[in-house]
């Protein structure tokens, strides 16, 4: 089922997602990859503040590639979300919602999604073209030093992704592919 | 004996670097077309229908078809009479990749150091490699490589007793361990004898090979063909969401072994299996 879903979002709408939905997400959205979470882990660990609050917030796994003049942004597909899988549980016990990659994740984030009830949408890997048209706006907000790897707030506007991990802790690549299966 | 300015190979592997981000093979192009038409899981036609909207956009808007523009990766086969002039070999070729990456607006995602990880901002070095062929041309082929689906690449140092079934098995297990991370629909490069490191370039090798083009080794050609199919009952689909769409095209090179090993090499690579070629 397709669904319009504005983004920062609360628990209510979470709740009310299930693994398989397609939707389409508006609002702000921010990236973090490798070298970000890693900042921000260790921000944490010596407590100090992180460069955004996580309450209701959605993290999408992404650099792009660099914007042509009078673009918003570059390519901008999801990358792989398991090497985020180390620092994602503390995040999301922060408050943070949602979060947008590909790719599986540990038992420990599934446990996390649960826990605070959030949700783990996938984008479509390797359709970064694509998705750069749902981009609108894209500012450096921090860690600027990491190049692709910054953190930037992004505006989208219909940006598709699937629920892939929803609150109650389905697993659509888990279910997906048995309904497949013939072997 | 020929002579080549050194520079002529930094201007082509530029236009290459950038040519291979922005289009794919026409191959690749209508394997993922075809692929969208025959897909029976409606998640997974919608998907496929997505990349090949993808790739039409990357050529429209001028962005990349994948924001992970890769590690570039280049074989160098050169003409035994070949000489060059100008400086030195490799540096144009490292000067190709910095001035592609830059010029073209590509991601540069190579760090400096394997634990130091400050990123070199040019995105080189480069992967090079070389091998020396007859004649007195030189085929460039530049194969950028994004790191969802290489990081999903295996080696399996087999026993001779394994046989063809231990083959599979390996080829298979790497598919499914990688299922969703690589950016599937795939195109697997497997690369079989050889030594460690020999297996490995196969494998690689073999995923510059069109994927309409099978083995010339009748055997090798109903491999590739069985694998394919199996793994495309492994119901991991496009996206990983399911279907009958896991892979595009099971690309297999062999070569001699030694008798106590059968190495067998799985290069996974998502649908953006992007190489250009050249021949000068
Ligand atoms: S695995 Fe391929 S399609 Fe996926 S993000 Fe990397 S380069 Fe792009």
């Amino acid at each position: 089922m397709d669904k319009y879903i504005s983004v920062p979002f609360d628990q209510a709408v979470s709740d009310s997602l299930k693994a398989g939905d397609y939707v389409y997400l508006s609002g702000t959205v921010y990236t973090a990859r490798d070298a970000a979470h890693k900042r921000m882990y260790e921000a944490l660990q010596k407590g100090a503040e992180l460069p955004l609050d996580m309450k209701d917030n959605v993290i999408y796994y992404m650099g792009p590639s660099p914007a042509r003049t009078g673009r918003a942004i570059g390519s901008a597909g999801p990358t792989t979300a398991s090497r985020m899988d180390k620092y994602a549980p503390a995040l999301l016990d922060l408050g943070l919602r949602g979060m947008i990659g590909k790719g599986r994740r540990t038992r420990e984030v599934k446990e996390a999604i649960v826990r605070n009830h959030a949700v783990y949408f996938g984008a479509v890997g390797g359709a970064g073209a694509l998705l750069s048209r749902s981009i609108v706006s894209s500012e450096v907000i921090a860690y600027d030093d990491l190049g692709t790897e910054a953190i930037r707030r992004l505006e989208i506007r219909n940006f598709p992704v699937i629920v892939v991990v929803d609150a109650a802790g389905n697993d659509l690549y888990e279910t997906a592919a048995a309904e497949y299966c013939r072997e | 004996m020929r002579i080549f300015d050194v520079a002529e190979i930094t201007r082509n592997i530029k236009e290459m670097c950038i040519e291979a981000n922005y289009s794919l093979t026409e191959d690749m192009v209508s394997v993922i077309r075809e692929a969208a038409k025959n897909e029976e899981s409606p998640l997974g036609r919608r998907i496929l229908n997505q990349l090949d909207e993808n790739m039409k956009i990357a050529g429209e808007d001028q962005v990349p078809i994948c924001q992970d523009t890769g590690m570039a990766v280049i074989f160098m086969d050169i003409g035994q009479e070949v000489h060059w002039e100008g400086g030195f070999l490799e540096d144009a070729i490292q000067e190709g990749v910095r001035q592609g990456y830059q010029e073209g607006f590509l991601r540069k995602s190579v760090v400096g150091d394997p634990f130091g990880r400050v990123n070199t901002g040019d995105n080189t070095p480069a992967v090079i490699h070389y091998q020396i062929v007859p004649g007195d041309s030189v085929r460039i082929t530049v194969a950028p490589k994004g790191f969802g689906s290489e990081n999903m690449s295996r080696i399996f140092m087999l026993k001779p007793a394994d046989g063809v079934e231990g083959v599979k098995n390996a080829v298979i297990s790497a598919v499914k361990d990688a299922g969703p991370n690589a950016c599937p629909p795939v195109v697997v490069g497997v690369g079989i004898g050889g030594t460690f490191e020999k297996c490995a370039l196969l494998a690689k090798r073999a995923l510059t090979r069109p994927v309409d083009q099978r083995s010339g080794i009748a055997s090798i050609r109903e491999l590739e063909q069985e694998l394919l199919e199996k793994i495309n009952r492994t119901g991991i689909g496009p996206g990983g969401l399911g279907g009958t769409t896991t892979a595009l095209a099971v690309n297999i090179e062999t070569y001699p072994t030694h008798i106590a090993g059968l190495p067998v090499a799985v290069n996974m690579c998502c649908h953006v299996n992007r190489h250009a070629v050249r021949v000068l």
